[in-house]
């Protein structure tokens, strides 16, 4: 199950990148939920939770879709200046995304775009990610550019070598949407876990959909579990 | 064997593209497509292919028109506004009968309206706004998987009928996510081929080495412009027998019958089980070619049916097509969002019983 003081170790700023369609925005939107659930306050040393949405590379599913449920659990949204967080195309950020990262009460957790060109954003705002910080990268084995180990690990040295961020950790969201099963994860894991090996990484989480696995299928996995809400599929369906 | 990988719809189709032997693409970035032009840059050149970003929508239309022409395998995409531009491209392509796959991941309109999904170009893709007698097939796909194999279909179908495909895949399916099994990679027909494999591709001269080979789009004399529209409808014709494509569920003992397609399609199939679950038996006809229209699908649905509707994401685009199916035969009804809203399973559920009621069925 998740470890809800492993979690609350993590450094206050945490940055999600990853491959482009990876998972990143769902891990990051159930990670802020998580941080500003009443389970996790009660160990923790920050008295606000924040997400900060640098995706300005495509246009959909982005964490600040997803804004009026998570200010509803506490989390605040930072992103897009414009209000019109569906629809708008400009590759603008709001200045008051530097808010969360100032506040040193606040625990923020900085989504990116996809790829090294999604993760570019970053560089205009190095100067807070100098110390105190977690870089996660997202991984997911069923993705064509990240199915294999070389894939993988060019994928991960882009970011790093655009970002000049060196990466903390891996998270296994190795899934298949709505047809999700344990073996994905599992495998995913297996994958995940070599490339830790090779790159000097630790496995930080496995993420699950919630909805449609039961965690004590996956209980022997190394590495946190942490359940995803399906948060964008849900959303449509709604 | 092959194994189902996780893609983003756009990749996927770019995918299937390439392993149809498309080796040229032409493209101008327009959301929601982009992702299109992005993989297509990066991964035909991996195949020996050619990408060419282009100054336009209209640029694009003819580089595939001029590689098209010289017997390359073609691949074109935009959206609603940049398909909009083609217009004028697709009608001089069907003229010269210069194969090229086109997809369009529409968007809403109408103008430059706005970057969610729509069905709006329907009438743009199945009338076309280009001038003179031409047709171009359409297909629309309902999922990734289907999507893939149409693209990857098309691109033979495309050199067979020498003229331009139509995919029609809306914003939903372009940026959605869903598992899909890929196609072997078809075997290219390499240059020094193409003037066996397609006598008449501007190669300098024809197969026989007897006279130079022409592509044109223009007829000196109207004697001879009539009798080339006439070989084009033959071919018109026959495409319009044969390439007719639908599913049909249910539709034989529906209380009413829903007509989608797409991604309205998919939404619908939830709805009739919605409604299965309140005793209503709702049938879907779901068309897979949008030109040629699946007109006798329709003549299954039996004096059991009250009503017939058309659901889409447009003001009704498709139901001209519905009504002409159904023949004065039922009362026909439309379910509709436009503007980038796209309905709900429930709520496609509960306007049906709405419209149900309304016309004496339940």
């Amino acid at each position: 199950m998740t470890n809800t003081r492993f979690i609350d170790k993590l450094k206050r700023k945490i940055i999600v990148v990853g491959h482009y369609g990876s998972g990143k925005t769902e891990f990051s939107v159930s990670l802020a939920m998580l941080f500003a659930s009443a389970k996790v306050q009660k160990h923790s040393n920050f008295n606000e939770c924040a997400i900060v949405d640098l995706d300005i590379i495509n246009p959909y599913f982005r964490s600040r879709e997803m804004k009026e449920i998570l200010e509803q659990h506490g989390v605040h949204v930072f992103g897009s200046a414009f209000n019109a967080e569906v629809t708008a195309e400009l590759p603008a950020l709001s200045a008051n995304v530097r808010a969360p990262l100032e506040n040193e009460s606040c625990r923020v957790i900085i989504d990116t775009g996809g790829n090294d060109s999604g993760a570019l954003p970053l560089n205009q705002f190095s100067k807070y990610f100098a110390d105190d910080t977690t870089v996660l990268a997202v991984l997911n084995a069923n993705r064509p550019g990240t199915s294999n180990i070389e894939g993988a690990i060019e994928h991960i040295k882009a970011i790093e070598q655009i970002t000049n961020l060196q990466i903390a950790g891996i998270v296994n969201n190795t899934h298949m949407m709505q047809h999700t099963t344990a073996a994905d994860i599992i495998s995913g894991n297996a994958f995940c876990e070599k490339i830790c090996k090779l790159t000097k990484k630790k496995l930080y989480f496995n993420c699950y959909p919630k909805t449609l696995i039961n965690p004590s299928e996956i209980t022997m996995l190394s590495g946190n579990l942490i359940p995803l809400g399906l948060c964008f599929h849900n959303k449509h369906k709604k | 064997m092959n194994k189902k990988v996780l893609m983003k719809g756009n990749e996927a189709f770019s995918e299937a593209a390439i392993r149809g032997g498309c080796r040229y693409y032409f493209g101008y970035p327009i959301t929601p497509q982009n992702e299109i032009p992005e993989y297509m840059s990066h991964q035909l050149p991996k195949v020996g292919g050619h990408f060419i970003q282009a100054e336009s929508e209209l640029a694009a239309v003819y580089m595939a028109y001029g590689a098209g022409a010289a017997g390359g395998r073609v691949f074109i995409t935009s959206s609603s506004p940049g398909i909009a531009l083609m217009q004028e491209g697709f009608s001089f392509l069907c003229s010269a009968e210069v194969p090229t796959v086109c997809l369009t991941v529409s968007r809403c309109g109408p103008g430059i309206g706005g970057i969610q999904p729509g069905q709006a170009d329907y009438l743009q893709a199945t009338r076309g706004g280009g001038n003179g007698d031409y047709k171009i097939p359409v297909f629309a796909p309902e999922n990734l998987q289907e999507g893939v194999d149409l693209v990857y279909e098309a691109m033979e179908l495309s050199d067979e009928l020498r003229n331009p495909i139509f995919i029609f895949a809306d914003g939903l399916l372009g940026q959605m996510m869903e598992p899909v099994l890929l196609p072997e990679s078809r075997e290219v027909i390499c240059p020094s081929n193409i003037r066996t494999q397609k006598p008449w591709a501007l190669t300098g001269y024809g197969a026989d080495d007897s006279q130079r080979n022409r592509v044109l789009s223009l007829r000196m004399y109207p004697e001879e412009l009539e009798q080339h529209v006439e070989k084009l409808f033959k071919k018109y014709d026959k495409a319009e027998k044969e390439l007719v494509r639908y599913e049909a569920i249910g539709v034989e003992d529906a209380d009413v019958v829903i007509a989608a397609f797409g991604s309205v399609a998919r939404i619908a199939k939830e709805a009739i089980e919605i409604l299965a679950a309140q005793n209503i038996k709702a049938g879907l006809i779901r068309p897979i070619s949008l030109w040629p229209y699946p007109y006798e699908a329709f003549d299954m649905i039996t004096d059991k049916t009250k009503v017939v509707i058309s659901a889409e994401m447009s003001m009704g685009q498709m139901m001209q097509d519905v009504k002409l199916g159904v023949r004065d035969r039922f009362p026909v009804r439309l379910i509709n969002r436009t503007g980038g809203m796209i309905p709900t399973s429930i709520e496609i559920a509960e306007r049906t019983k709405k419209i149900l009621e309304e016309t004496g069925g339940q």
